[in-house]
């Protein structure tokens, strides 16, 4: 037996998985329509590419991803694509995302699967790729995607520990419980999969010791593996990635810090199974199980495809006639859902029925009596009273001195309150409140970068326009000098004023062809072009420099160094080019000068 | 409109559920109190709960909350029953509503009630009338000349006695009281131990609450035990060094409510220290001034003041005692 580690904190909320884990899991039957949200991971929604009226196959790619977080999106089902429009969308925020409707022909028939059949001859980067097509995210309920924890600079050396999670600590849940006793042997061959990957020297499975029965059938089938199948003491929260690391390795992984760096990965059960699923049997990821439960007449699991009608869903375990809300995820951390319209998404373990009986309301919340219950119950060692009082009093400096962002917002501190003070609610305000004011910063920096440039673009033009007028200036006084010799002494010295001449104005329209067009940084300044700006500012710099040469060799007294004029903390770099076009430049004028100088 | 996100379970407790159990454990300190010292605790008690109800009540009025939620935290039936026990049994009937009046009036609800005292509201009252009405709040009750009920409530509602009573009956000094001044006098230790046990045995009581309390999850025990730790760090020690000088550590373990303060004076979340090495130094402080103001300060006991000076520093202690988050290293902030 392998020594386990505690983490701070914690709470043993009653369990309530019984309703729901005593059943097989049941396959939801096809809805007639779908609505496939376009966003089913963190990061940006996937861009569809199908059209509407479009006939596509099972697992066939509708929508591909949008940048590193985003994930590609497939057909549940066979069918046509009736609609690409704003639905309604599994979110706290209640507001409608663009998703695919899909009318489903019934055939159920799949495009052409293409398993990755020798994986074990391929490298990790070619299995995270071939994920990434296959639209695997975290099932855990972050719908991170899971390509991009198979490949993040692995180079150093190769992963200590692989850690699986099956801890399913939240009550009500029994979807990934019963996924472990019913699929056992797919699960292991997904870890097979992940562990070549990310070649993780051993591999944990962690399942807390209130799901025997899952324990069990994990042991027999990981035994021919060589995986260590741990029961975890049953623990809110446990299946917190960086609480079941903490368990199973001893190691602490502060926030901001990836588990990787300490030779950990972490992996959730039903999504090691989804990739199982997509590398030995080609399927990208279009179903999963989940757990409907609570205020219902027959708690189940099952296994439905993205995008099926929540109501539909719930419709078949008869929620009661009382109930009044539906929670998508536990009572701990999930959230109710704004619209049952909306189609299931990856997100979604568990649909947990309210009704007032089995979840009578919370009582209005008194003063905080600084018990000190929340700091016990904190699985992060955070002060959650002083939280409290700070988000309250939108002192959010402190907030983030007392570390606010480690919060991993579990709700162990609301639960235990005797106050009942929502804590977590304020805590993911302040958070808010600080994004928000993180981002009003951001634009108002952009917004000054923006003023500085027209001001040093005005300056600009009126450099321009003076050198403009100095040339002018300098060839009429050419133009003169030139007919005041030519009336002196006819043909001989015209010449090389001419000469001199032509030579400034092919100076001077070389310099403007050089000098960038203002619209080039107007349109396309946004964060970061302190540099152009700043070697923009040279050139002016260089030109006024070129200006004064001007009117020097127009017969004014010679202008002093060029460097000085007027640019700021531009580059040393630019500077030294600029000063380098000015010294040539300088030449020039003097040679034309010097050109000069004999005729008077 | 429901909050959408937040948890959707809650243990369910309340903090009156948590007031109603102190309240509870205080029942066998009181029984033994009233054993020793007559019906006079039981009056005592329902003046201070009738007076802390009636002053909390218009203080919520006045700052415009609602009344009735507030009163039911029971809250203030707490602070008045700890000064209720903390002022001689048979102090005036004025004594007890004055006391009461400041704890709850100023040191609580001045500062915007419960959750927002910094200061123990119990502690502030005590010290108010330790202060200013000394002479009156030395005379306890003698318990080996116990009054009838009846006299009893005429002393403290009238101040006069039935013919024939013995003046000590109401005026004994605390035991404290009597061996500082007697030591001062230059009187030897040995003749000015208390000669009853009743301080003692109510101390028990306390104890034993305590005990409950702690075992109820309700009070940690690194405040109660730190204290202890603080009065025996300077009893202790001294006392080996001259025990003809200095009372024995269990004198003071067992006398001038030293467990009541440890099991539910010291313990108030509101205004002590809330992290683990927080209450630890809070509570060894409280000891150590407990300690220093009995023996060489000019008051009978030293709990109330040593409270308060303690809560002075509780701001500071919960900044610079936070235990290290999940994975950072200590001293991180």
């Amino acid at each position: 037996m392998m020594p386990l580690f505690d983490f701070p904190g914690g709470i043993h909320p009653p369990e309530n998985k019984a309703q729901s884990s005593a059943t097989p899991i049941r396959q939801a039957p096809l809805p007639p329509q779908l609505h496939v949200a376009l966003r089913q991971s963190m990061g940006n929604a996937a861009r569809p590419c199908v059209a509407i009226g479009d006939r596509v196959a099972k697992g066939q790619l509708i929508a591909s991803a949008d940048g590193r977080l985003s994930a590609a999106v497939h057909a549940p089902t066979s069918g046509v694509v009736s609609a690409i429009a704003p639905q309604p969308f599994a979110h706290p925020s209640g507001l409608p995302e663009l998703a695919i409707t899909l009318d489903s022909d019934g055939e159920e028939r799949w495009i052409e699967r293409q398993p990755l059949h020798d994986w074990q001859q391929r490298s990790g980067a070619k299995i995270r790729d071939f994920l990434a097509q296959m639209g695997i995210v975290g099932l855990g309920g972050a719908v991170f995607p899971s390509h991009l924890k198979l490949g993040l600079k692995l180079g150093v050396s190769p992963l200590e520990t692989l850690v699986i999670n099956g801890a399913e600590c939240e009550p009500y849940i029994s979807c990934d419980d019963r996924l472990m006793r019913e699929r056992a042997d797919a699960i292991c061959d997904g870890i097979a999969v992940t562990r070549h990957a990310l070649q993780a020297r051993q591999v944990l499975i962690g399942i807390e010791d209130n799901k025997p029965q899952a324990i069990a059938a994990m042991q027999a089938a990981a035994a021919a593996h060589g995986f260590g199948v741990v029961a975890v003491p049953t623990k809110y929260p446990s299946g917190g990635a960086k609480q079941l690391i903490r368990i199973l390795t001893g190691k602490a992984i502060p926030h901001g810090v990836r588990a990787t760096e300490h030779g950990v990965q972490c992996f959730n059960v039903a999504t090691v199974y989804a990739i199982g699923r997509a590398v030995l049997h080609g399927e990208p990821l279009i179903s999963r199980i989940v757990t409907l439960t609570g205020a219902v007449e027959a708690a189940a699991n099952v296994e439905a495809l993205i995008g099926t009608p929540l109501d539909q869903l719930l419709a078949l375990v008869r929620p009661h006639r009382d109930s009044h809300e539906v929670v998508m995820g536990g009572p701990l951390m999930g959230f109710t859902l704004p619209d049952l319209a909306a189609g299931l998404t990856k997100a979604g373990n568990c649909l947990l029925v309210k009704s007032p009986a089995l979840f009578p309301p919370r009582p209005p919340a008194q003063a905080c009596i600084r018990c000190g219950d929340c700091a016990s119950a904190c699985p992060v060692s955070l002060q959650p009273m002083d939280l409290f009082w700070f988000a309250k009093a939108k002192n959010f400096d402190k907030a983030q001195q007392w570390q606010l962002f480690d919060c991993i917002e579990c709700g162990a501190c609301s639960y235990v309150c005797p106050s009942q003070i929502p804590l977590v609610d304020y805590y993911r305000f302040a958070k808010s409140e600080i994004w928000a004011a993180e981002r009003d910063k951001n634009a108002a920096n952009l917004a000054r970068q923006r003023h500085e440039f027209r001001q040093f673009r005005l300056q600009r033009d009126k450099a321009e326009k003076a050198q403009r007028l100095a040339d002018k200036a300098a060839q009429a006084a050419a133009r003169q000098a030139a007919s005041h010799s030519a009336a002196a002494n006819v043909a001989p010295a015209s010449d090389p004023k001419q000469a001199a001449i032509a030579a400034a104005m092919a100076r001077a329209a070389a310099q403007r062809e050089a000098a960038p067009l203002p619209e080039q940084h107007s349109s396309g300044l946004n964060d970061a072009k302190q540099a152009a700006i700043a070697a923009a500012m040279a050139r002016a710099a260089a030109r006024k420099a070129a200006a004064d040469e001007a009117k020097a060799a127009s017969g004014q007294p010679p202008a002093p160094p060029p460097s000085s004029s007027g640019l700021d903390d531009a580059k040393q770099a630019a500077i030294a080019a600029a000063m380098a076009r000015a010294a040539a430049r300088k030449a020039a004028a003097d040679q034309a000068r010097a050109n000069q100088q004999p005729d008077p | 409109m429901t909050a959408i996100h937040s948890t959707h379970i809650a243990k369910p407790a309340t903090v009156s559920t948590v007031m109603l159990k102190v309240l509870a454990a205080l029942l066998p300190g009181i029984a033994l109190s009233v054993y020793c010292h007559g019906v006079g605790v039981l009056l005592q008690l329902l003046l201070a709960s009738l007076t802390a109800l009636a002053a909390e009540a218009a203080m919520l009025r006045l700052r415009g909350v609602a009344v009735l939620p507030a009163l039911k935290d029971l809250s203030a039936i707490v602070t008045a029953w700890l000064l209720a026990l903390s002022l001689p049994p048979l102090g005036g009937w004025w004594m007890i509503v004055v006391a009461t009046l400041f704890a709850i009036i100023v040191a609580k609800q001045l500062y915007g009630g419960l959750g927002n005292n910094p200061f123990n509201p119990a502690m502030a009252g005590f010290a108010l009338m330790v202060v200013s009405f000394p002479a009156q709040m030395a005379q306890w009750g003698s318990p080996q000349l116990p009054l009838d009920a009846a006299a009893q409530w005429q002393w403290i509602f009238l101040h006069t006695l039935p013919a024939g009573s013995v003046p000590d009956a109401i005026s004994s000094a605390t035991p404290l009281d009597v061996l500082k001044t007697g030591l001062r006098q230059g009187q030897a230790l040995a003749g000015l131990l208390p000669q009853s046990s009743a301080q003692g045995l109510i101390a028990l009581g306390w104890l034993a609450g305590g005990l409950w309390l702690w075992q109820q999850k309700l009070i940690p025990w690194q405040t109660p035990l730190a204290m202890l730790a603080g009065l025996l760090a300077l009893a202790l020690p001294l006392w080996l060094w001259q025990p003809a000088q200095y009372a024995s550590p269990l004198l003071h373990l067992l006398q001038g409510g030293t467990l009541l303060a440890a099991a539910f004076i010291v313990t108030d979340p509101v205004s002590g220290a809330s992290t683990p090495r927080g209450r630890l130094i809070f509570g060894f402080g409280v000891g150590l001034l407990t300690y220093v103001i009995r023996v060489f300060g000019n008051f009978p006991d030293g709990i109330a003041f040593a409270v308060l000076l303690m809560n002075m520093t509780v701001p500071l202690l919960d900044q610079y005692t936070r235990p290290a988050v999940f994975g950072h290293r200590k001293g991180r902030s």
